[in-house]
């Protein structure tokens, strides 16, 4: 559960965002999640509402896209769609293959607020 | 890590990069940012510095991960007592409380620095910094840091250090990669340890653990050992030996060692930049 630790670095990127763009607030946080960067989006989501508040972000809500897996196969060179524990290639079953999506944990691009922003 | 040269843009993310600029107007009116930064920016920013300060002093930094009590500490007793004189260790400890690990490491009369998480369930880069103040590195081979006990968390976390190894005892069951996908994902090397244990286990099939760990795709090796009765300890050895060969003949020809898959997951999509980063830094040491 180091969902908290992963939101509070997201606030404090955000405060310094916020800062360069003499922003007040903070509408819209977007991210994108792979289910093999470790981070559930569900207790992100439930992390953020405590984190943000007295922040920037204190009205932010979390837009959070999850990502697929894709894998590429070194064998014969196709992609498929994997599970986390799975990664094998879904077209000849061979396990040596490259990660193309999956493995996010990004932060992608915020919405800073109208009447609070200068610029 | 990068944040400006784009080396954190993917096949899954390119498309909002080659559209609009870096500002565009949403249909709300508001101003929209792109950032692009990984979540964990300030951990991976420190651990860039760990990892310069390990190569300074040219000591080759192991993460162990595990579940708690799978056997960590007692493989570091046996590893200490088979380099004794011929390679100089260190350990950093981790533990939600109490310094019993690192006294146990201490008794080997090896230096040892233990971090006391209180409830955090994992170190982070900065931990890991605080500790390396309390140690001499310029006295060490090899750094040990033995994470905090728990499948989940330390996956995500890059410390600077130089290779990831994931235990998994024999008494966990064989299909702890299957459930645990990310960490042993990111193992450079899985050690099954406590195999004295195996005759009691019949349900416990080794092929099995290391079947799993392929399905992760994972190449890694994995060495069966017994830290009681000294079964597998030689082929370890062996591997730490060809690991800090590996090490410093990389920091040779000016570069460094990276876990073949960074805790961020974001070390497949920015390989080659990390590496000419790290040339530039060592070369301005």
């Amino acid at each position: 559960m180091h969902e908290l630790s992963v939101c509070q670095s997201i606030l404090s990127q955000l405060e310094s965002i916020a800062a360069e763009h003499q922003a007040t607030s903070i509408a819209i946080v977007y991210l994108q999640i792979g289910p093999l960067s470790g981070v559930e989006a569900p207790l992100l989501e439930n992390a953020w509402t405590i984190a943000r508040s007295g922040t920037v972000a204190d009205q932010a809500t979390l837009e959070i896209e999850q990502m697929p897996i894709i894998i590429r196969c070194s064998s014969c060179g196709k992609e498929s769609e994997a599970r986390a524990n799975k990664m094998i290639c879904g077209h000849c079953g061979e396990w040596r293959t490259q990660l193309i999506s999956g493995d996010e944990m990004l932060l992608r691009s915020i919405e800073l607020d109208k009447e609070s922003s200068d610029v | 890590m990068c944040d400006t040269c784009g080396c954190n843009i993917t096949p899954g993310n390119e498309h909002l990069i080659v559209n609009d600029g870096k500002l565009a107007k949403t249909s709300s009116g508001g101003e929209a940012v792109e950032v692009l930064q990984g979540l964990l920016h300030e951990n991976d920013h420190q651990a860039f510095h760990n990892r310069e300060h390990f190569d300074n002093h040219k000591v080759l930094a192991i993460n162990l991960m595990s579940s708690p009590g799978s056997g960590k500490t007692a493989l570091l007793e046996a590893t200490i007592d088979a380099l004794a004189g011929e390679l100089k260790i260190g350990v950093v400890e981790g533990d939600l409380e109490t310094e019993n690990d690192a006294d146990r490491i201490r008794a080997k009369g090896v230096p040892a620095c233990q971090i006391s998480t209180g409830s955090a369930c994992h170190l982070d880069a900065h931990m890991v910094h605080d500790a390396l103040h309390q140690l001499s590195l310029d006295e060490l081979d090899i750094l040990f840091i033995e994470n905090v006990g728990n499948l989940v968390c330390p996956a995500s976390f890059d410390l600077g250090h130089h290779r990831n190894i994931t235990l998994l005892s024999v008494t966990e069951g064989d299909d702890k990669p299957a459930k645990y996908p990310v960490i042993f994902r990111a193992a450079d090397l899985m050690l099954l340890t406590k195999t004295d244990l195996l005759p009691y286990l019949e349900e416990f099939e080794p092929a099995r653990a290391e079947q799993y760990l392929r399905e992760l795709s994972n190449p890694a090796e994995m060495i069966p050992l017994s830290a009681k009765s000294g079964e597998g300890l030689e082929h370890w050895i062996e591997w730490l030996h060809h690991q800090l060969d590996h090490y410093r003949q990389h920091l040779q020809s000016g570069t460094t060692l990276r876990p073949a898959l960074q805790p961020d997951g974001a070390a497949p999509h920015q390989h080659s930049h990390s590496h000419s980063h790290d040339h530039d830094h060592h070369h301005h040491s």
